[in-house]
C-alpha cells in the first residue's frame, strides 16, 4: 500500500499481574475501513480496543493514529470516539445534552453545536427525542443515542465495543445495516469488537480473529472463511463451523494431520458410493435448509446441509462424499498447510 | 363494575391498610399525639401552687419573642446550622471522592474517616474537651510550640460557638461520607471512560456527571444535617453548657433548660412547636423543590 496506515499497532502487549492480556498485537488499519476484532470472550479483543482508545496503557509496543505516536497519550488527545457496550449514556442528561457533551467540553460555539446535534440526530433517526432522558428510551433508541454521540464530533476514528449485544436479534440485524451504512456514508474508520462471527463477517472489510491474547488471522471475511490459517479459525468462523477429521480417517493424507471440510461441500450419496459412512445424530430445521449432524470415529462437527425440510431419523446410516479440492489440510499443530 | 374486580379492589385496600397500620400506630402514639399535646400545653400558663394553669392562647409565644435570650439562641442556632450543614457536606463529599479513588491504604482511610461516627457524642466531647483545655490541651500545646498565647477556646464568647461547630462537623462528616461512598459505587465506571474520551477533565466530569448523580444522596444528607443541627446538642452538656453568657446555647439546649432547669414547661412547649414548624417548612421546601430537580436512577 502506498499510503501509510491510518491506525497502526506495533508489537503491543498488555499484561495484568503477569497474567496475559494481549501479546504481540501488530495491526495496520487503513483509513475509511471497517475492521472487526473477533474472538471468544477473554481473547483480548476488548483489551486491544481499550488500548487503542487510551483507556489502558500498553506495557510494550507502539500505537500510531494518523501518523502520530499516541502510545501514552490520554484518551481525549487521540481524536476518536467510542460506543460502549453499555452505551455509557449519562442518565441525568437529556438526549441532546448527552450527544453534545463532548462538544460542550471542547468549547464548540453554541450555534455550531446545535447544527451538529441536529445533523447527528437526523442521521441516527432520533429527531424529536431531544428532551428525553435515557431512562425513557427503548434499548434500540439508547443504542442510537450512543451512536449519535460518537459521530457528532466528526472524529475520523470510531471504536465500538460490542454495541449490539444488548439488543434483541431482530433489532440487531437492522442496526447492523445502519452502522455499516453510517460508516460508508461518513467515510469514517471503525474498529468494532464483537464475539459474534456473523456480525463480524457481514459488516467488516477486515476481520481480526483473536484467541488467548494473540491474533490468529487477519483478512477479509471470505479469506477467513475459505482459507483459515489454523484449526481454531476454521472452527470459529462460519455457521455451521468447519468439520475437522483426523487424516487417518481418509486415505491418502498420511498420519497426524487434520482435514477440514465445510458442510456445504459435502454431498449425501447412495449407500456404497460414499467416501465415509456416518450415523445421523440430529436434524435441525433452519427454514431454507435442514442441518443434519453426523457422527463418525475421528471426526468433530461433521454435518451436512439439505435443502428445505428434510429431517432424517437419528441413528440412520448414510454415505457421504466430497471433492479433494474442497478440503483444508492442517498439520499436527493445527497450522494450515499450503494448498 | 363486576363483582370480581370489586373483590380484588377490596383485597388491595385491606393489604394497604395492613401494611400501613404498624407505622401509623407507632407514629400516632409517639409522634403525632405528643406533637398535638405539646401544641395544646403551649397555650396554657405555667401552673403554680397559688395560680392554677389557665388558657392563655398565644401569650407563651409572645413572651418568648420578648425574651432576648431566645433571640440569641435562635441566632446561635442559625449560625450553627449555616456552618455545619454545608461544611460537613462539603468535607464528606471531598473525603468520599478521595477514598473512592485508587489510593493506597484505602481501607485504612475509610475506617479512619468513619471512626468519629462510631464514637458516642459524649465520649467525643470529652476527647475535644482535652483538645480545647487551655494550657493542658493539645491545641494550646501545639500553639505554644510556635510561641502562640494560650487560648481558652470554650471559655470566651467569641470562640465558644465555633469550637462547638468544629466538633459537630468532625462528628458528622465521616457519617455522611459513608452515604456518598455508597452512592459513588453505583456510578458505572464506563461513564468516566466515556467522559474521558469526550475530552472532559476530572473537574468537568465531577461537576457535570458525578455531582448531579449524587444529588439524591446530597438531598438526603442535607435533610439529615439540618435535623442534626437542631437535635445534636449532647456535646454542649460536656463542653460549654451553653455558656459563656449564652454564647454557645442552641435552641434544643434552651428548651431542655426551660423544661427541666427552670421548670417552665409551657414555654418549652411553645419553643418546641416553633422548632417543629420551621423544620417542617424547610423539609417541605427541600423535598418538593429540590426533589423535582434531582435525577433518581
Amino acid at each position: 500500500m502506498t499510503t501509510p496506515p491510518f491506525v497502526k499497532l506495533d508489537g503491543v502487549a498488555k499484561r495484568w499481574n503477569g497474567q496475559l492480556g494481549v501479546e504481540g498485537i501488530t495491526l495496520d488499519i487503513p483509513e475509511g475501513s471497517f475492521t472487526a476484532l473477533l474472538g471468544p470472550s477473554g481473547c483480548g479483543k476488548s483489551t486491544t480496543l481499550r488500548l487503542l482508545a487510551g483507556l489502558e496503557l500498553p506495557d510494550e509496543g507502539k500505537i500510531l493514529i494518523d501518523d502520530r505516536d499516541v502510545t501514552t497519550s490520554a484518551a481525549s488527545d487521540r481524536n476518536l470516539s467510542m460506543v460502549f457496550q453499555s452505551y455509557a449514556l449519562f442518565p441525568h442528561l437529556s438526549v441532546a445534552e448527552n450527544v453534545m457533551f463532548g462538544l460542550k467540553v471542547r468549547r464548540v460555539p453554541k450555534k455550531e453545536r446545535l447544527e451538529k446535534l441536529h445533523r447527528a440526530l437526523e442521521i441516527t433517526g432520533l429527531l424529536g427525542l431531544e428532551d428525553r432522558k435515557p431512562g425513557e428510551l427503548s434499548g434500540g433508541q439508547r443504542q442510537r443515542v450512543a451512536l449519535a454521540r460518537a459521530i457528532v464530533a466528526g472524529q475520523r476514528l470510531c471504536l465500538m465495543d460490542e454495541p449490539l449485544s444488548n439488543l434483541d436479534a431482530k433489532l440487531r440485524n437492522a442496526v447492523r445495516k445502519d452502522i455499516k451504512k453510517l460508516q460508508r456514508d461518513l467515510g469514517i474508520t471503525v474498529v468494532y469488537v464483537t464475539h459474534d462471527q456473523t456480525e463480524a463477517m457481514s459488516m467488516a472489510d477486515t476481520v481480526v480473529l483473536m484467541k488467548d491474547g494473540h491474533i490468529q488471522q487477519v483478512g477479509a471475511p471470505e479469506d477467513l472463511y475459505s482459507r483459515p490459517n489454523n484449526t481454531f479459525v476454521a472452527e470459529f468462523v462460519g455457521a455451521p463451523p468447519m468439520a475437522l477429521l483426523e487424516s487417518g480417517v481418509l486415505g491418502g493424507f498420511g498420519e497426524g494431520k487434520t482435514i477440514g471440510i465445510r458442510a456445504e461441500n459435502i454431498q449425501i450419496v447412495p449407500k456404497g458410493d460414499g467416501r465415509m459412512r456416518c450415523t445421523v445424530t440430529e436434524s435441525e430445521f433452519l427454514g431454507a435448509e435442514t442441518l443434519i449432524g453426523l457422527d463418525h470415529a475421528g471426526t468433530t462437527g461433521l454435518c451436512v446441509l439439505k435443502p428445505g425440510l428434510s429431517m432424517m431419523a437419528e441413528g440412520n446410516e448414510i454415505d457421504i462424499t466430497f471433492n479433494d479440492e474442497n478440503l483444508h489440510v492442517f498439520d499436527a499443530a493445527g497450522q494450515r498447510l499450503a494448498g | 363494575m363486576s363483582a370480581h374486580a370489586n373483590l380484588e379492589r377490596r383485597r388491595q385496600a385491606i393489604y394497604g391498610w395492613l401494611l400501613l397500620s404498624p407505622a401509623a400506630v407507632l407514629l400516632t402514639l409517639f409522634a403525632f399525639y405528643p406533637s398535638v399535646a405539646t401544641l395544646w400545653s403551649s397555650m396554657f400558663s405555667r401552673g403554680t401552687r397559688r395560680k392554677p394553669t389557665e388558657f392563655v392562647g398565644t401569650e407563651n409565644y409572645s413572651d418568648l419573642f420578648a425574651d432576648p435570650t431566645f433571640w440569641i439562641v435562635v441566632k446561635n442556632n442559625l449560625l450553627y446550622a449555616g456552618i455545619t450543614i454545608p461544611v460537613s457536606i462539603f468535607i464528606a463529599l471531598s473525603m468520599a471522592l478521595w477514598a473512592n479513588g485508587k489510593i493506597r491504604a484505602r481501607g485504612f482511610v475509610r475506617t479512619a474517616y468513619f471512626t468519629p461516627t462510631v464514637l458516642p457524642m459524649i465520649a467525643a466531647a470529652n476527647l475535644w474537651l482535652f483538645f480545647y483545655t487551655p494550657g493542658l490541651g493539645v491545641l494550646d500545646q501545639i500553639g505554644s510550640l510556635f510561641g502562640l498565647p494560650s487560648v481558652n477556646w470554650l471559655g470566651q464568647p467569641e470562640t465558644a460557638l465555633w469550637a462547638i461547630i468544629i466538633v459537630t462537623i468532625w462528628k458528622e462528616a465521616g457519617f455522611f461520607m459513608i452515604f456518598y461512598l455508597a452512592a459513588l459505587q453505583t456510578i458505572p465506571e464506563d461513564l468516566k471512560e466515556a467522559a474521558d474520551i469526550e475530552g472532559a477533565s476530572r473537574w468537568t466530569y465531577t461537576r457535570r456527571i458525578v455531582l448531579p448523580l449524587l444529588m439524591p444522596t446530597t438531598l438526603f444528607i442535607a435533610v439529615n444535617a439540618m435535623i442534626n443541627s437542631v437535635k445534636l446538642i449532647d456535646h454542649l452538656f460536656i463542653l460549654t453548657k451553653g455558656g459563656p453568657s449564652d454564647a454557645s446555647k442552641l435552641i434544643l439546649y434552651y428548651i431542655w433548660e426551660m423544661a427541666f432547669a427552670f421548670f417552665d414547661a409551657p414555654s418549652a412547649a411553645a419553643m418546641t412547636i416553633m422548632v417543629i414548624a420551621v423544620l417542617g417548612i424547610v423539609a417541605a421546601v427541600q423535598f418538593f423543590y429540590l426533589d423535582k430537580r434531582t435525577h433518581y436512577q
